[in-house]
């Protein structure tokens, strides 16, 4: 019995620098949404660029990516590419909501880099945002057919990111 | 007793910096409301929620465009009537408790709020049962019987020789 007791402390050790080790190797900075499963929230934002407005209702009757971008947001433009590239070659409805942004400069953006959405709600006021739990642009959520958000992507969306998480969630939900 | 005394003096001497520190509200005259009532529960709400961009600054503090949003948005809903807890439910269902600075409690939690409670409580007890059996055996033998002492007596004769 006693024996047994002197090895508590090598146990103990042992239990705790697997835990914290595995610690080590999550994102810190993750933060998990909490949407995640819920209803998309219900808005109405107006058009942008010639397009056509979004709002809640939009959402419902097929998979959808709901992009809050900005003009002035730098990550934006590292991941537009990839946006235009999806919107090319799959057919997920691509919708865009211009996160605290005047109209004319989110036209101007869209211009110089191409327009990968099919419509763009104008969110000045980021209160559309605050619904969706955006904290940072850009986000990307994924978003079923009952209008359900099921995923968050934080940051730009990589060629990695679209390949190993998006993707393969699209696929699950039923795109081409 | 005087080394220990020096130690506390270390440990507390920082105290009264942290706590006079006041921290520069980013709280603008424009957002402010003119119901003193509903602006000092503002800003008691205010003192509850973080700011998510800057991670350990609560709206108050941070002057980050979400943090305005946010300061604006809790004075609209207590306007609107809502009660404290109305408020911080509407914003923790789309941020979620990482939003609070305090942490609920509730069964996830359980560990945060009661865990180094228990932990002291459950070394107390270990202190307790460790010096209780060493006092224990500290305590001094029983005296010897006459017959260990005269078989003693005997030894002793016999290595005298």
């Amino acid at each position: 019995m006693r024996r047994i007791l002197y090895f508590l402390p090598v146990l103990c050790f042992g239990v705790l620098a697997v835990w914290f080790g595995q610690g080590l190797t999550r994102d810190p900075d993750a933060l998990p949404s909490a949407m995640i499963g819920r209803e998309a929230p219900k808005f109405d934002l107006a058009g942008v660029a010639g397009k056509p407005g979004l709002a809640g209702g939009d959402l419902k009757g097929q998979v959808a990516l709901v992009n809050f971008f900005a003009s002035w947001c730098v990550p934006c433009r590292i991941e537009h590419p990839i946006l235009m590239r999806l919107a090319a070659e799959h057919r997920v409805a691509l919708y865009g909501v211009a996160y605290k942004d005047r109209p004319e400069d989110a036209e101007r953006l869209l211009k110089q880099l191409g327009n990968p959405y099919s419509r763009i709600g104008l969110d000045s006021d980021g209160r559309a945002g605050i619904d969706f739990g955006v904290y940072g642009v850009p986000e990307t959520y994924v978003i079923d057919e009952q209008g359900r958000i099921r995923y968050r992507q934080v940051g730009p969306i990589s060629a990695d990111v679209l390949e190993h998480v998006l993707m393969p969630m699209l696929k699950d939900l039923g795109v081409k | 007793m005087r080394r220990r005394f020096a130690v506390l003096l270390i440990l507390l001497t920082p105290l009264p910096i942290l706590m006079g520190a006041a921290p520069a509200l980013a709280v603008l005259p424009s957002e402010r409301l003119d119901d003193p009532v509903l602006e000092a529960r503002a800003r008691g709400l205010s003192h509850e929620l973080r700011c998510l961009v800057c991670r350990n600054e609560t709206i108050d503090d941070s002057n980050a465009d979400l943090a305005h949003d946010l300061r604006v948005l809790v004075r609209e809903r207590l306007k609107a009537g809502d009660s404290d807890a109305a408020v911080l439910q509407f914003v923790t269902s789309r941020y979620g408790d990482y939003v609070l600075l305090r942490p609920p409690v509730k069964p996830e939690t359980w560990a945060l709020w009661f865990g180094p409670a228990g932990l002291a409580v459950l070394g107390a007890f270990g202190a307790a049962f460790h010096l209780r059996r060493r006092r224990l055996q500290g305590e001094a033998p029983a005296p010897l019987t006459e017959a260990e002492k005269t078989r003693l007596a005997e030894l002793l004769d016999d290595s005298a020789k």
